[in-house]
């Protein structure tokens, strides 16, 4: 964000050959990090009999919801070249409000619901502030909320998980079947989150401004754009999401769990990157980004049935990460 | 324009910050019971603890409380957010020591990383309680903790017994670095090699203590092996998930073996989803601490090691008084 504009892709400039250029290489990045997917996706079904089942492919789905719509909404703020750490204890933060609304103070689940998410926009929309307005750097003002966020949940909790076993339909969000047998709801409302994230990003007017802010902030601004109030609106959509994650994780373990949430973030932020949204900002898509929490989880899956220790686990998880970015970086300098 | 506002939100972030260290104190005296305003004749124990991500910690945080209250002590209890922020205990352990306590209590989450801070304390004279997991020390004057390794083979015996001494058994246990984490696994792990030879354990897994993603885990397992007949989860968290991962998938006819307690596990021992599980005495450790503590600073001679005991519970005894007053929800 505050690196100089010279050094972003000079997308302005492009003759109309190289623009069509650029565009199939955008295509060709998106589809490699699908081709990779289908290759792990293969490799497991091939060295494993137990992989490939419709119980085994649901459990991946239901594992990828909660990283999944935290990394949704991390996509858009990476994509203007920020960076959002708050949205792990943002997530436990908005999962014990969630449980204060409901359980403590009795209110209908549909409002308390609505009420998490909201209340995730507002931990979005003071991070958006203290960027767009305050001017701190995104890394220090979200490393900030994770440790508020991180601090209040087990304040306002009383370091007590709050328990939803009264109330049912609050945890059938998560593991109710609402279509089919066995097909969590969850995956559901991740893919329905992913539709819409998908719509803003690409045919909304703040999907256009997220990218034009990540690749030229100045430009932008110069263009008569009121680029801090579209930081705040989109710092603000990331924290909806942010709420919605903290719901689907507390209907699923029917509590919200005031001690956790810290190391999301991350997991987040790493599928955002593997699904090839540059850290400089300007690029990423949404189907990029709900390929690399899929990968994340089919990688996780897979070695757990292989049996592979799990210190090693975490190890390929790393050097998948480190070849991701560098495939990317690499396609950028062929540029 | 941005500097005003500069100014403005300092101003406003110190006040706010103040206002709740403020709060902080205040709630602080008023739970630490008893404490007459620092000083006197009150003794002061300041007791480091793993945390607070499993309810196990405010149980023995409550016996602490109650037998402080009970013997006229001022305590104060810490603990870093999760189980593994080493780090950040043993900051925690450095400010305790600046306090200048009469006695130390310590549950280490790695007893090398605090080597150096047990020094620190003896050369203070100030006495080391250590709980929870032993120390690899001989500074402690005692240590007040459950027989991890024993506990786990009780968790072996029982499970054994449950599925006929034959069939395959997962394992998920916490982390692969706590001293709480490797008896739980190799108690339970040398039981089962040597008592039941026809038992094959898969590889064991490490969760992290998370629910969600030792569930995720456990339905892994599940998936890989079709002829699974039991699981057992080295702790709250571990145990918690593994019922989640079991429900999830729809997978019938196995028994689960857990660890502690909470409300998500009672409630599956109560159901039937899971057989029973092993459950520590955390009210009666931290009585123990506290106690111990007291002793330790009038220079009474104190046994190396206090065990504070387990229990094995089930559908069975899970309402029993007895038991019942060392759950937790």
């Amino acid at each position: 964000m505050t690196a100089p504009a010279v050094t972003r892709e000079p997308q302005e400039h492009r003759t109309g050959v190289e623009a069509v250029g650029a565009g199939l290489r955008d295509r060709l990045q998106q589809f490699l990090a699908f081709a990779s997917l289908i290759v792990i996706f293969v490799f497991f079904s091939i060295a494993s009999s137990s992989f490939l089942n419709y119980t085994n492919v649901t459990a991946i789905l239901f594992s990828t919801v909660v990283i999944g719509l935290l990394a949704l909404g991390t996509t858009f703020v990476i994509i203007t070249g920020g960076i959002d750490l708050s949205i792990g204890t943002g997530m436990t933060l908005c999962a014990v409000m969630s449980g204060v609304l409901i359980v403590n103070s009795g209110v209908p689940v549909l409002i308390g619901v609505i009420g998490a998410v909201l209340f995730g926009g507002l931990i979005g929309l003071i991070n958006g502030f203290n960027v767009a307005v305050l001017g701190i750097p995104p890394f220090i003002a979200t490393l900030a909320m994770m440790l508020v966020a991180q601090g209040l949940a087990l304040v306002i909790s009383d370091s007590t998980p709050i328990y939803f076993n009264d109330a049912p339909s609050y945890i059938s969000i998560s593991t109710g079947h609402l279509f089919g047998v066995n097909f969590p709801n969850a995956v559901l409302v991740l893919a329905v989150a992913a539709v819409i994230a998908a719509v803003v990003l690409n045919k909304t007017v703040l999907g256009r401004y997220t990218y034009s802010i990540g690749s030229n902030e100045e430009a932008t601004a110069l263009s008569g754009i009121n680029t801090r109030r579209w930081k705040m609106i989109i710092y603000t959509l990331a924290g909806l999401f942010t709420g919605l994650a903290g719901v689907m994780i507390s209907a699923r373990l029917a509590s919200a769990q005031p001690g956790t949430g810290l190391g999301y973030e991350l997991q987040a932020i790493a599928a955002v990157v593997i699904g090839g949204t540059s850290l400089a900002g300007g690029k990423g898509t949404i189907v990029g980004t709900i390929i690399g929490a899929l990968i994340i989880s089919v990688l996780n899956n897979g070695l757990q049935i292989m049996t592979i220790p799990q210190e090693w686990q975490n190890v390929i998880l790393g050097i998948v990460i480190l070849v991701a970015v560098y495939a990317d970086m690499a396609r950028k300098r062929a540029v | 324009m941005q500097r005003k506002l500069g100014a403005l939100a300092a101003v406003t972030a110190s006040a706010l910050a103040l206002g709740v260290a403020a709060c902080g104190e205040e709630g602080g005296d008023g739970s630490a019971g008893g404490g007459g305003g620092g000083g006197g004749d009150t003794p002061y124990i300041a007791i480091v603890s793993k945390g607070f991500q499993h309810q196990f910690w405010q149980a023995v945080k409550q016996g602490a409380e109650e037998e402080a209250k009970a013997q006229g002590a001022r305590i104060t209890f810490q603990g870093p957010p999760t189980e593994q922020d080493i780090e950040q205990q043993v900051t925690m352990l450095t400010n305790a020591l600046q306090q200048n306590p009469d006695a130390l209590g310590f549950a280490a989450l790695d007893s090398k990383a605090s080597a150096p801070l047990l020094e620190q304390a003896k050369a203070q004279s100030i006495p080391v309680v250590a709980f929870d997991s032993g120390v690899e020390s001989d500074i402690p004057v005692t240590t007040a903790a459950t027989d991890n390794k024993a506990a786990a083979a009780e968790a072996a015996k029982q499970l054994a017994e449950l599925i006929g001494n034959s069939g395959k058994v997962a394992v998920i246990v916490h982390d692969q670095t706590s001293r709480s984490g490797i008896d739980r696994r190799d108690g339970f792990l040398e039981w089962m090699e040597q008592n039941a030879p026809d038992i094959q354990i898969l590889p064991v897994q490490y969760g992290g203590g998370d629910q969600a993603k030792s569930a995720d885990i456990a339905k892994s397992i599940i998936s890989a092996n079709p002829d699974l007949k039991g699981f057992y989860g080295a702790n709250e968290g571990s145990a918690i998930g593994i019922i989640k991962g079991v429900q999830e998938s729809g997978k019938q006819g196995l028994t689960i073996v857990g660890f502690d307690s909470g409300k998500a596990q009672i409630d599956a021992i109560k159901s039937g989803v899971m057989a029973g599980a092993i459950t520590q005495n955390p009210v009666g450790m931290g009585k123990e601490l506290v106690d111990s503590a007291l002793k330790a600073i009038k220079g009474e001679k104190l046994p190396k090691v206090i065990d504070t005991g387990f229990y094995w519970y089930d559908k069975s005894n899970i309402d029993d008084p007895k038991i019942k007053a060392v759950l937790y929800e």
